[in-house]
């Protein structure tokens, strides 16, 4: 497997959207920080950072990627390869460009200026949220043949998530403020990995004090260590879960 | 060495192979031929593994290819329609299949400096013209000294020279004892090469004959004229 991922780990390098991304990171991450007195104001700007552009440009250059790999993937199949490995090694070269970039891009001055739980948090959401948006373009690349139509499903994936479902939910709270359902959007949260990564961030930044009645049942369950394990598996099971359906499909694709 | 059986497949409503059993041995040079969309790259991507059946069996040397990968090993394919990563040049592509196979053996490079490759060897695939793209699809195939070749419109492409060279290099292979299985439509092409024919048509198989049976049941001496006759006859039989 190691040489296929290394095949495709080169190819990434050489393509320079990658490159430019981990610049456009860390530039904004250097100046945020630079520009704020308090790491806290900083953190917060980076954490709009990662929310936004890390799941676009992940699900985005993934899907491309795919799309434009499909020559590849042809040549590989007649060759003496199993097409899990090829799949497999596919998401993991995908997945280790994207941490990467975040990484050196967004995790270096995250670590140099907040180095303590909050910062290690960021970092640690910053590279779930890319694996698990590659794992959605594996997903969307593997729905339909037709390349316009699997970048456009991946575009309306990544606004579902970043801006439609929190919509949804805010009309929720409203039409239902008069029942008791801070339990319930714990629950709802679930459903969003953009929304688990956010409200784990938040919960531990000093603005958390703000979010009234909702944020302290949060804080009671996102608080608690175990809280925060099963959000990072349910954080987890959004980048597995994508990645098997799109796995079990190319198994049974004709090429 | 391969055997097929009852083999199906649909593409949405519309049945690509219709119940095909073949069977081919190691030292034939077999030609498919047939009408355009009768079904013969879907069989030989069958046989790949690149296309999945919906019913029936393949076997490779007695085993079955489904869910298998290794016995590709043995096999050098050169599709129809190369078409390979746009930003890698001939080098690297070459380089890249080389190390995904690993393979200790001999490698056989006669198609490389038959075809002079070497010169072009930093030219990236996307500026290639559609003929050379089939040379590099041709030194692929016979690289690493595969058991059984599969050729999808080997010559198509080509210039006359060149499809000179991969004919000799075909009728090499084929006293060395391998399978060799061509589709082509240039049947005057295939007349010193093959030993046995399959045609297809619409999905099935009209027959499967050693080359000197079929010329001495029609009394023809070129197979372009036998086929042509076999298939007036059958125009001329009643519909049922």
């Amino acid at each position: 497997m190691n040489r296929i991922i290394k095949i495709i780990l080169s190819d990434i390098i050489r393509n320079k959207i990658v490159l430019a991304y981990t610049l456009i990171l860390s530039i904004l991450s250097w100046s945020s920080f630079a520009l704020e007195d308090n790491s806290s104001k900083g953190l917060l700007t980076i954490l709009n950072v990662i929310l936004f552009t890390v799941p676009l440009v992940s699900i985005l250059f993934a899907t491309i990627y795919l799309y434009n790999s499909a020559e590849f993937i042809e040549l590989l199949l007649s060759q003496p390869i199993k097409r899990r490995k090829i799949w497999l090694s596919l998401f993991f070269g995908l997945s280790t460009a994207m941490v990467f970039a975040f990484f050196i891009g967004a995790g270096i001055p995250l670590l140099v200026n907040s180095p303590d739980s909050i910062g290690f948090m960021m970092l640690l959401n910053g590279c779930l949220i890319s694996v698990i948006f590659v794992a959605l373009a594996f997903l969307s690349s593997i729905l339909t043949r037709d390349k316009a139509k699997g970048i456009g499903l991946a575009i309306m994936i990544w606004l579902y998530f970043a801006l439609l479902f929190d919509g949804m939910v805010l009309f929720l709270l409203f039409q239902l403020a008069e029942y008791p359902i801070e339990n319930m959007m714990v629950g709802i949260t679930a459903f969003s990995p953009i929304d688990l990564a956010r409200i784990q961030i938040l919960l531990h930044l000093d603005v958390s004090a703000m979010m009234g009645y909702t944020g302290a049942i949060f804080k009671d369950f996102f608080g608690t260590s175990v809280g925060l394990i099963v959000s990072f598996v349910l954080l987890s099971l959004w980048a597995i879960i994508p990645f098997f359906i799109s796995m079990r499909k190319f198994n049974k694709k004709d090429l | 060495m391969i055997e097929i059986k009852e083999l199906q497949k649909k593409f949405g409503k519309f049945e690509v192979l219709k119940n095909i059993n073949l069977s081919c041995k190691k030292g034939e040079c077999i030609a498919l031929i047939g009408p355009n969309g009768c079904g013969k790259t879907t069989l030989i991507k069958s046989v790949l593994g690149m296309v999945l059946p919906d019913s029936g069996t393949i076997h490779f040397n007695g085993n079955s290819v489904l869910g298998e990968y290794l016995y590709r090993e043995k096999i050098g394919y050169m599709p129809q329609i190369g078409r390979y990563p746009d930003n890698m040049t001939i080098g690297q592509i070459i380089e890249m299949i080389k190390k995904i196979r690993n393979s200790s053996d001999d490698l056989d490079e006669d198609l490389l400096h038959a075809f002079e490759l070497e010169k072009m060897f930093d030219k990236q695939m996307r500026t290639l013209s559609g003929g050379t793209t089939q040379k590099v699809s041709a030194v692929l195939a016979f690289l690493f000294n595969p058991d059984v070749l599969i050729l999808d419109e080997p010559t198509a492409g080509l210039d006359p020279l060149a499809a000179e060279v991969l004919k000799e290099k075909i009728i090499k292979e084929k006293e060395k004892g391998k399978l060799i299985l061509i589709t082509s439509h240039l049947l005057s092409e295939l007349d010193d090469l093959i030993t046995e024919i399959i045609f297809m048509q619409e999905g099935k198989v009209h027959f499967h004959q050693k080359v000197e049976e079929l010329k001495t049941t029609t009394g023809e001496e070129k197979i372009s004229k036998a086929i042509a006759k076999i298939l007036k006859n059958k125009q001329n039989e009643p519909n049922h």
